[in-house]
């Protein structure tokens, strides 16, 4: 899971840059009208609590619209992201979080699939062992013409490709 | 009348079904061709009878019968004809229908084949399709009849049913509820017949797998002869998934074009399993190697295809207790558990007779490529079904409800498409059976070379998000290798047979036109990542409610607010349509026109964004509000969408490329010429060099 996380981090750390933006500006104290791009920032964190898979900052519902009102309210409170989110669980359950919150039964979702990704690769190396012991004595007749040295040669080049087109 | 026709053919094509099946294995158990013949006949006519029904309710829909209740909901009086016509998939009743007909026409089509040779396939083949047929059948007889009238009842109700009920009279409601409005757009009329094609067509490999099993039949003529029959599958399904994408681009209004929806990733799951299989059955043909896993492969593609049809159709998405309630829902639950546990178990019946007598001689081999190919799929299969699923399970356990949402998809599975880039970039160059590092690093330096160009230009270019940079890369290195192929095998052929550069190339692809169209195919997937990694990596977006001449500026472009007007159209609509300027670099580019129209018979708005689209870039706009008195100041949401456009054009690149693969060979000699050389009944192993 580890990997996976690395690989989107520069994404998700210009989205926390931003995020920690809104938040700083938030946080300081001095009220002021949040922008939409600010309330957007925070709805699209948020999933529509009544709507099917559809993100707050999307839905075109009018409950949203109020939901959207009520983050502008917050902000400008000077509320900061995390509080806003924790306070919409509060309210409406874990579902209007993007992905589960990582704790008891939803572990499952962030650690199967990796284990099971896992056990796949296990097995294919185990199968490549099991494939690769020699029960057989004519293959490595078979392989034993092509040379490396001669293998990106033209004639070669030509040779293989005329059995690999033979044998569609 | 007319309903009761098309109802009346559902039912004889259900017995028709019944009979066909019961034929079928009298005509085995006995040793009948004759009975065989004769519920092949049976399927041959399952599809002119669905024909009748479908065109009888298609009939009912144009001449807007509201006396028919499928009719009343999926359409009104208002819309065009064209949409009536189509409204038979905008709704479970006539999609089940729908997915019945397509299915009949796929199994009539295979059983017309000749079958001199592969006789004992037959009877398998019929029964596969025709309980397969008969299940959809069956759910539209007892739950979803899309021919059932509505009955006014002495006590003022209102009942649908197909006989009449005691006392009932006809009732006819003026007008229909119509087609939900988002439906009303060309890319979804398209989209779901393509959808189901797919679908339905993957029924064909499944079903000659199976026969395959029971006969005993262990070589991989099942795999020979369904071979463009799976490729033909997997173009409709991979169209069908295309134009989803540009629907919700055109028509959902988030500047997205794919929202790891489970409804989406219903139709992805089979075609991951599917290009899987597309993959490792060549291992199987050249090696015949890996005869186990092909079997899986396949059944578990026609598990996910009635499994996606289940998800869409049973309610399960929106609650576990919706699916309970639902009729169809666990109908289709046990049918899928039914059809998988028994396949599996054929499977395993054959366990022994199966294995290979080949050896996997190298790490590098293009086999094991392959096999590495299969994981990623697998893996990223897996995480899509482990996402879709997991939301139910914890419904079921905690009796809490979560959301498995984008980030949790486009983070487990981002690494997983990296490394496919890669290997669709390694694997072509290796050969079958041995490669080393040294032969691959040698095919593979001037390509690899190459490829460095794009992330320097990139960089250059003012591009430093590393997994941009990556992606880049890896488009760029595939790209190369794939052409440095077409370009190697020419000259080769060109040098030997002294054909011209041009004529030599067309020679060569059409010598083999699987490799080559999977070449082209690969190609158009290294376009769609670009297009991909552009959106997903690079978009920026803003949203500011600004007075009439005002603008919103965003990265080069600047947008200004110019004019809103508000109209009424036939086909029952409200319009809100503003009028945009946009200017690049402070350069007038053009006009967009976002609206936000109104349903007045669903009561559903849908939002429409003006988009300027170049290869560079998107400048998509959407019209989010007005104020509601005057038309002074509106809001207006915009996004800059980079390389988007060569996501499609990818996807042209993709379907010609499956189509210079799929398409049918011309020269039925060349054909024989190709199968005579295959001995029916010797093992695999016999061939695997042979010719």
């Amino acid at each position: 899971m580890k990997k996976r996380i690395t690989w989107l981090l520069p994404l998700l750390s210009l989205s926390f840059l931003l995020l920690g933006v809104v938040s700083v500006q938030a946080q300081s104290g001095t009220p002021h009208t949040p922008t939409d791009d600010e309330v957007n920032a925070v709805a699209s964190q948020l999933y529509c609590p009544v709507c099917e898979n559809i993100p707050l900052d999307v839905c075109g519902t009018q409950a949203c619209a109020q939901w959207r009102d009520l983050i502008r309210e917050k902000l400008s409170e000077g509320w900061t992201t995390e509080e806003i989110k924790t306070y919409f669980v509060e309210q409406y359950g874990d579902r209007v979080l993007a992905t589960p919150p990582p704790r008891g039964l939803n572990w499952l979702v962030y650690v199967l699939p990796p284990l099971l990704i896992l056990a796949g690769a296990v097995i294919l190396v185990q199968a490549f062992r099991a494939w690769k012991t020699p029960t057989e004595e004519p293959l490595e007749a078979e392989m034993a013409p092509s040379t490396p040295e001669a293998a990106f040669s033209d004639d070669e080049y030509i040779a293989r490709l005329e059995e690999e087109l033979k044998n569609r | 009348m007319i309903a009761n026709l098309g109802y009346g053919a559902v039912l004889i094509t259900g017995l028709l079904a019944l009979y066909g099946i019961v034929a079928a294995l009298y005509g085995l158990w006995r040793n009948r061709p004759d009975w065989v013949e004769s519920a092949r006949n049976a399927m041959l006519l399952t599809f002119p009878l669905l024909s009748l029904s479908a065109l009888a309710l298609i009939y009912l829909l144009v001449t807007s019968s509201f006396e028919v209740a499928f009719v009343a909901e999926v359409t009104s009086e208002a819309m065009p004809t064209y949409l009536k016509a189509t409204a038979l998939w905008g709704g479970q009743a006539g999609s089940l229908l729908f997915w019945a007909w397509l299915m009949s026409a796929f199994t009539s089509a295979v059983t017309l084949r000749k079958w001199e040779r592969d006789r004992e396939f037959l009877p398998w083949v019929i029964l596969v399709g025709l309980v397969t047929l008969g299940f959809f059948l069956l759910l539209i007889l007892v739950f979803e009849n899309p021919f059932e009238r509505l009955w006014a009842l002495p006590d003022g109700s209102v009942e649908q049913s197909i006989l009449r009920p005691m006392g009932g009279v006809l009732f006819t409601p003026r007008d229909g509820n119509g087609l939900n409005p988002l439906l009303r757009h060309p890319g979804m009329i398209i989209h779901p017949p393509m959808l189901y094609l797919g679908f339905v067509a993957f029924v064909i490999p499944y079903a000659f797998a199976i026969a395959a099993l029971i006969t005993g039949r262990t070589d991989d003529r099942w795999i020979r002869i369904t071979r463009r029959w799976t490729l033909w599958a997997w173009l409709f399904l991979s169209l069908g998934l295309v134009l989803g994408g540009r629907w919700a681009y055109d028509v959902l209004g988030w500047g997205g074009y794919w929202g790891w929806d489970p409804v989406e990733i219903s139709a992805f799951m089979p075609w991951l399993s599917g290009t899987a299989f597309l993959h490792s059955v060549m291992i199987e043909e050249k090696r015949g190697m890996l005869k186990h896993w092909n079997m899986i492969l396949i059944i578990t593609t026609y598990a996910l295809v009635i499994f996606g049809t289940f998800l869409t159709r049973s309610g399960v998405l929106s609650s576990v207790h919706a699916f309970a309630q639902s009729a169809i829902g666990p109908a289709f639950f046990i049918y899928i558990g039914v059809t998988f546990l028994v396949s599996m178990g054929l499977l395993f019946y054959r366990w022994n007779d199966l294995k290979a007598k080949n050896q996997m001689t190298s790490l590098l081999s293009r086999e094991a490529l392959f096999l590495l190919n299969n994981l990623l799929f697998i893996g990223i299969l897996v995480i899509c079904f482990w996402g879709v699923i997991f939301p139910l399970i914890s419904e079921l356990a905690t009796g809490q409800k979560v959301t498995v949402g984008p980030p949790f998809y486009e983070r487990a599975t981002a690494p997983l498409f990296a490394a496919m880039l890669f290997l669709m970039g390694v694997a072509p160059l290796s050969a079958w059976r041995h490669s080393t590092a040294r032969t691959l690093g040698r095919a593979m330096w001037k390509p690899f070379l190459v490829s460095l160009l794009a992330p320097i230009g990139a960089f250059i270019g003012g591009v430093r998000l590393w997994a941009g940079l990556l992606t880049f890369w890896l488009a760029a290195f595939v790209a190369s290798v794939t052409l440095y192929e077409f370009w190697r095998g020419a000259r080769a052929r060109s040098r030997r047979a002294g054909e011209p550069f041009p004529v030599a190339l067309w020679n060569l692809a059409k010598r083999n036109r699987r490799r080559y169209g999977g070449y082209i195919i690969h190609l158009g997937v290294v376009l769609m990542a670009v297009g991909i990694i552009g959106i997903e990596a690079f978009q920026a977006e803003t949203q500011k409610t600004i007075p009439q001449g005002g603008e919103i500026s965003l990265r080069d472009y600047t947008m200004r607010y110019e004019s809103l007007a508000f109209f009424d159209t036939p086909d029952n609509r409200n319009v809100a349509r503003a009028v945009v300027s946009v200017y690049k670099n402070g350069k007038y580019v053009g006009e967009l026109h976002p609206r936000r129209d109104f349903f007045y018979d669903s009561q559903q708005p849908m939002t429409i964004p003006g988009v300027r689209s170049t290869m560079e870039d998107d400048f998509y706009v959407l019209l989010v509000d007005w104020m509601p008195i005057s038309s002074e100041g509106a809001t207006f949401k915009v996004f800059h969408n980079p390389l988007v456009n060569w996501l499609w054009w990818g996807a042209w690149v993709f379907i010609i490329g499956t189509l210079v693969a799929a398409w049918p060979d011309k020269d039925p000699a060349e054909m024989a010429a190709a199968t005579v050389k295959v001995p029916s009944r010797k093992p695999a192993r016999a061939r695997a060099y042979g010719d």
